[in-house]
């Protein structure tokens, strides 16, 4: 049980995570590096009066630097398929169709879980803005993560209006509460970068957690096809 | 590690409780090593993947 549940997360997300850092490379990567040239005080603007190019140069592909990059996008993917693969294979023995198909609504409630419900409130951040200390908006990361999961599984299993009582609670809680937040801003980096690098994370975001869900779906039930007929023989 | 916890797992494969609640344990590891420990050497080496993936960096 515990090799085809690892078997079909490592997968699942080696193939999604592999996929997600090529695009992130190329969608993400520059918005990420043009903030840093902001943030290290290369280039500087002020508001209406900016002299600062929109379009300067960027440093290119770094072997080293998006390798690891590559190879950490892969890992965090893998470490969400344990735990997708996990929460499907329950699901499973409860009475749910688990395959490619079903896995992108799975995807997608991931997607909700660990990016959308923590980005509404700690919007993905670019390189040099202004946050609250990072324990404490790990701390919050965490919690708001954990209850829209709950959420997103009362929203699909519940047979009662109590569940879904609920999960509008856990959904909209973590807002409600708020977030660690800086006292003041004093972020370089001008807001058109800031507002794109967020979009581009979620975006990228959403297409990594449909792929994921659905090579989870995917491969779980091959592996679950697999053993059923080793056992019938 | 992952070795153990499979000869573990296979001792009591008749709920498959204990596997599943080891992979998703595993899985959090994966996720709070890779993207949250704050040791400079790790947020370093994932630091563009963690701005990228929304996750709180510094």
């Amino acid at each position: 049980m515990f090799t085809r549940l690892l078997t079909s997360a490592l997968f699942a997300g080696a193939a999604a995570g592999l996929i997600i850092a090529l695009v992130q490379l190329f969608f993400v990567q520059p918005v990420l590096l043009h903030a840093e040239l902001y943030e290290g005080g290369d280039l500087v603007h002020f508001g209406t009066e900016s002299t600062a190019s929109a379009t300067p140069e960027l440093p290119g592909f770094d072997a080293v630097r998006d390798g690891l990059s590559i190879i950490f996008t892969m890992l965090i993917y893998s470490g969400y398929a344990m735990i997708l693969v996990a929460l499907m294979s329950l699901a499973e023995s409860r009475g749910a169709a688990i395959d490619a198909r079903t896995g992108l609504i799975w995807g997608v409630a991931g997607f909700v879980a660990v990016h959308l419900a923590p980005g509404f409130t700690l919007a993905p951040e670019v390189p040099g803005v202004a946050a609250a200390d990072v324990y404490e908006r790990q701390i919050w990361w965490f919690a708001t993560v954990l209850t829209a999961a709950i959420a997103m599984w009362l929203i699909a299993f519940s047979r009662n209006w109590a569940g879904w009582g609920a999960a509008v609670v856990l959904l909209l809680a973590p807002h409600v509460i708020g977030a660690p937040e800086p006292e003041v801003f004093t972020g370089p980096v001008p807001t058109e970068i800031g507002a794109l690098f967020a979009s581009r994370a979620l975006g990228t975001g959403l297409a990594a957690w449909v792929m994921l869900g659905a090579f989870a779906g995917f491969f779980w039930s091959r592996e679950s096809e697999t053993t059923g007929q080793a056992q019938t023989v | 590690m992952i070795v153990k916890t499979a000869s573990t797992a296979q001792a009591t494969s008749a709920s498959g409780l204990v596997s599943v609640i080891a992979i998703a344990a595993l899985g959090l590891g994966v996720i709070f090593v890779a993207g949250h420990v704050q040791a400079a050497a790790l947020h370093d080496a994932a630091h563009d993947v963690r701005h990228a993936t929304g996750f709180p960096c510094h």
